[in-house]
């Protein structure tokens, strides 16, 4: 009797193991486990080193951090997959709460039309950026560089035609304000701690993204341009129209991101926004994405992003230097990324 | 169909109309001296509300001096420098220039001393301006409007500051938290966060006051950043009061309903304006301002006892 119930359990130990070991592989190959891993690094080591880290007030702070990175980090993963570059992105973002709010406030209209009329010109911005990279055939750092420039140009130079000074008039006192930072930028307390809105948001564009990279043909698509977009086209991909697809996500996202950045301060300096781009591109890359393209995932760049906001917040709880912040913020990165790449060539090995 | 969708989307509140209702800024009738070309170069990064309440107020003087006033900005000091030599190229009849970066731009300044140019130097570099040659400076002494804010913070009975630079490297950032330093009986703290990206000021001051519940002030160095600090405060449950340089609309709203302390005001408008007429008053009348030394524009310390009179200044963008 117990003789046979022990066989029978080594039997089923047996199967857990086969069963594990596939799992494990199946992790092994995915592209965010690196990410996942180096998150869990640069956990543990704030855990230890600051005090205040581990609260769940600390924990709502870093969310947040993250998840104004990573809601731009996700589209712009997904473009990298797609093989290009947008340099537009951190200048986007200001672009579309500038005209959200200088809409509403010079037509004195209901805020919701701004937000409406935002949306149409950030995603005609995306349109741009994705016609004239499949008309030219220049590469997308040309193109985008381009679209930044101005957009940071267009943000100066309308703003204080527009407004008469550098920043927008505050709509706060205006009709579809309260709602509208009700969508944009409320919290949500849970636990009695205060999150902000921004990490559903973050959450949703993860999901959504996840979901049409790996289970619809538009994915397959995706894939398939970065990986090579002429062998792509032999098989019959639209890589334009997927390319401006992905421009249009990128700006989709940028007017997420916009539409906070107005409703959580109310008014909008226009000098805002330079320099996120790459913060956006450093979380999609750390998050496993290749620069080269065709390989990557949403999740790893939320992973990714979540990375940076442990690291800047991280850094701000553990108290150290201020002087020094940007060398350890850069040091930590490429800690976390080197143990990334490490893990992945380990994976590929086994 | 469309005017009913236009009346729907319309807010009866706020907006430009409301913004129209109220206003009134109004121009003035120059002077009938020759027409002048005045270059001003400052060292202002893209889209700063400071150097935009500069701007204004040289414009002001620039109308009533009749004088042409032709402003460029580069925060690159070698750039700058540039925009000095166009200015000499051009042999403007005046030139207004910042000296936040007085190693890369001070040769510059000499050129255009030695090239015959009346200089006006504004904002920063007092200790500069008159071995370059230049004929005034008009500004605010960063350190002594620090040392102002610390002996405020001393009054108000606060025990450990914040000072929040947005600009890290910033020369005159680090003189304002210096000189709060220096008279301040508490313990100061610095904490660099990156001024062009508002949601990661909020979230690094939260993390601070998160970590640090000691703190009890926080002092912001520019306007724009004194309302997200107060946020940040909010939302953690701190106790800490904002303070913070320099002044907007938002500041002396801030001031009015008590989530922002005080601020200090150095008066950017002035230092535009000043500047402009001090070179016409130079062409017109060989006047010299500030018999060799610095003229203040600052620092003036702003409460909730100022705010009916600054409000509808800063509303229209000139405090």
């Amino acid at each position: 009797m117990t003789a046979t119930s022990s066989t029978k359990e080594s039997a089923e130990e047996l199967d857990e193991r086969l069963v594990r070991r596939s799992l494990v592989r199946g992790a092994m190959s995915r592209p965010e486990l690196g990410a996942v891993v180096g998150a869990l690094a640069v956990f543990v080591f704030f855990s230890v080193v600051a005090d205040s880290f581990l609260e769940t007030s600390s924990l709502s702070t870093v969310l947040y951090a993250s998840s104004t990175i990573g809601i731009m980090a996700v589209p712009v993963a997904l473009l990298m997959i797609g093989g290009e570059f947008d340099l537009s992105t951190g200048v986007m973002v200001t672009s579309s709460a500038l005209v959200s709010s200088m809409f509403s406030y010079q037509m004195t209209a209901n805020v919701w039309v701004g937000i409406g009329v935002s949306l149409l010109v950030t995603l005609a911005i995306g349109v741009f950026n994705g016609v004239m990279l499949s008309r030219t055939k220049l590469p997308s750092f040309i193109i985008t560089l381009g679209t930044f420039l101005m957009l940071t140009g267009l943000n100066l130079g309308l703003t204080k035609q527009i407004s008469g000074t550098v920043s927008t008039k505050s709509i706060s006192d205006m009709e579809g304000f309260p709602a509208a930072q009700k969508v944009f930028a409320s919290q949500l307390t849970l636990f009695d701690v205060d999150f902000q809105v921004t990490i559903l948001w973050w959450f949703g564009l993860v999901a959504v993204a996840t979901w049409v990279l790996l289970r619809t043909r538009a994915g397959n698509w995706i894939f398939a341009v970065g990986g090579g977009s002429d062998a792509a086209r032999a098989v019959g991909v639209p890589v334009a129209r997927t390319k401006i697809g992905l421009y249009m996500g990128v700006a989709l996202a940028a007017w997420i991101s916009g539409q906070h950045l107005l409703f959580n301060y109310d008014v909008v300096q226009s000098g805002e926004g330079v320099g996120n781009e790459l913060i956006y591109i450093a979380a999609a890359v750390i998050g496993g994405c290749l620069l080269t393209g065709g390989y990557g995932s949403a999740v790893g760049a939320a992973v990714g992003a979540f990375i940076f906001g442990m690291t800047s917040k991280g850094i701000v709880y553990a108290q150290w230097e201020p002087d020094w912040f940007k060398f350890f913020l850069g040091a930590m990165l490429l800690l976390a990324t080197l143990l990334n790449a490490w893990i992945r060539k380990r994976a590929e090995a086994s | 169909m469309t005017a009913a969708l236009l009346a729907a989307g319309c807010s009866s509140t706020g907006g430009k109309k409301a913004a129209e209702r109220e206003s009134g800024a109004g121009g003035g009738k120059g002077v009938d001296t020759p027409r002048m070309d005045i270059a001003m170069v400052s060292h202002s990064g893209d889209g700063d509300t400071f150097w935009d309440i500069v701007q204004s107020g040289a414009k002001q003087a620039a109308v009533k001096d009749n004088v042409r006033l032709d402003y460029s900005h580069d925060e690159a000091g070698p750039q700058q420098a540039q925009l000095v030599q166009t200015a000499i190229d051009k042999k403007v009849d005046g030139l207004v220039v910042t000296l936040a970066k007085p190693d890369a731009v001070g040769p510059a300044v000499r050129k255009a001393v030695e090239a015959g140019i009346p200089v006006v130097t504004i904002n920063s570099g007092a200790e500069h301006s008159a071995k370059l040659g230049a004929l005034s400076h008009i500004g605010q002494d960063e350190k002594i409007a620090g040392e102002a804010v610390g002996a405020e913070l001393n009054a108000r009975g606060h025990e450990k500051a914040l000072c929040l630079i947005h600009e890290q490297g910033n020369v005159s950032l680090d003189e304002r938290c210096a000189g709060v330093a220096d008279t301040f009986d508490g313990e100061v703290d610095n904490l660099n966060v990156d001024g062009t990206n508002m949601p990661d000021v909020e979230s690094s001051v939260t993390a601070k006051l998160q970590s640090d519940e000691d703190v009890d002030t926080v002092v912001a160095l520019g306007a724009p950043f004194a309302a997200t600090a107060a946020k940040a405060a909010d939302a953690t449950g701190s106790e800490a009061e904002i303070n913070t340089f320099d002044l907007n609309a938002k500041v002396v709203a801030g001031l009015k309903d008590g989530t922002i302390g005080f601020a200090v005001d150095q008066q950017p408008y002035l230092q535009g304006y000043e500047a402009v007429d001090a070179l016409w008053l130079h062409a017109y009348n060989a006047n010299e301002l500030g018999g060799g030394r610095p003229v203040l524009t600052g620092p003036a310390i702003v409460t909730e006892k100022d705010v009916p009179r600054l409000e509808k200044y800063t509303g229209r963008g000139t405090r």
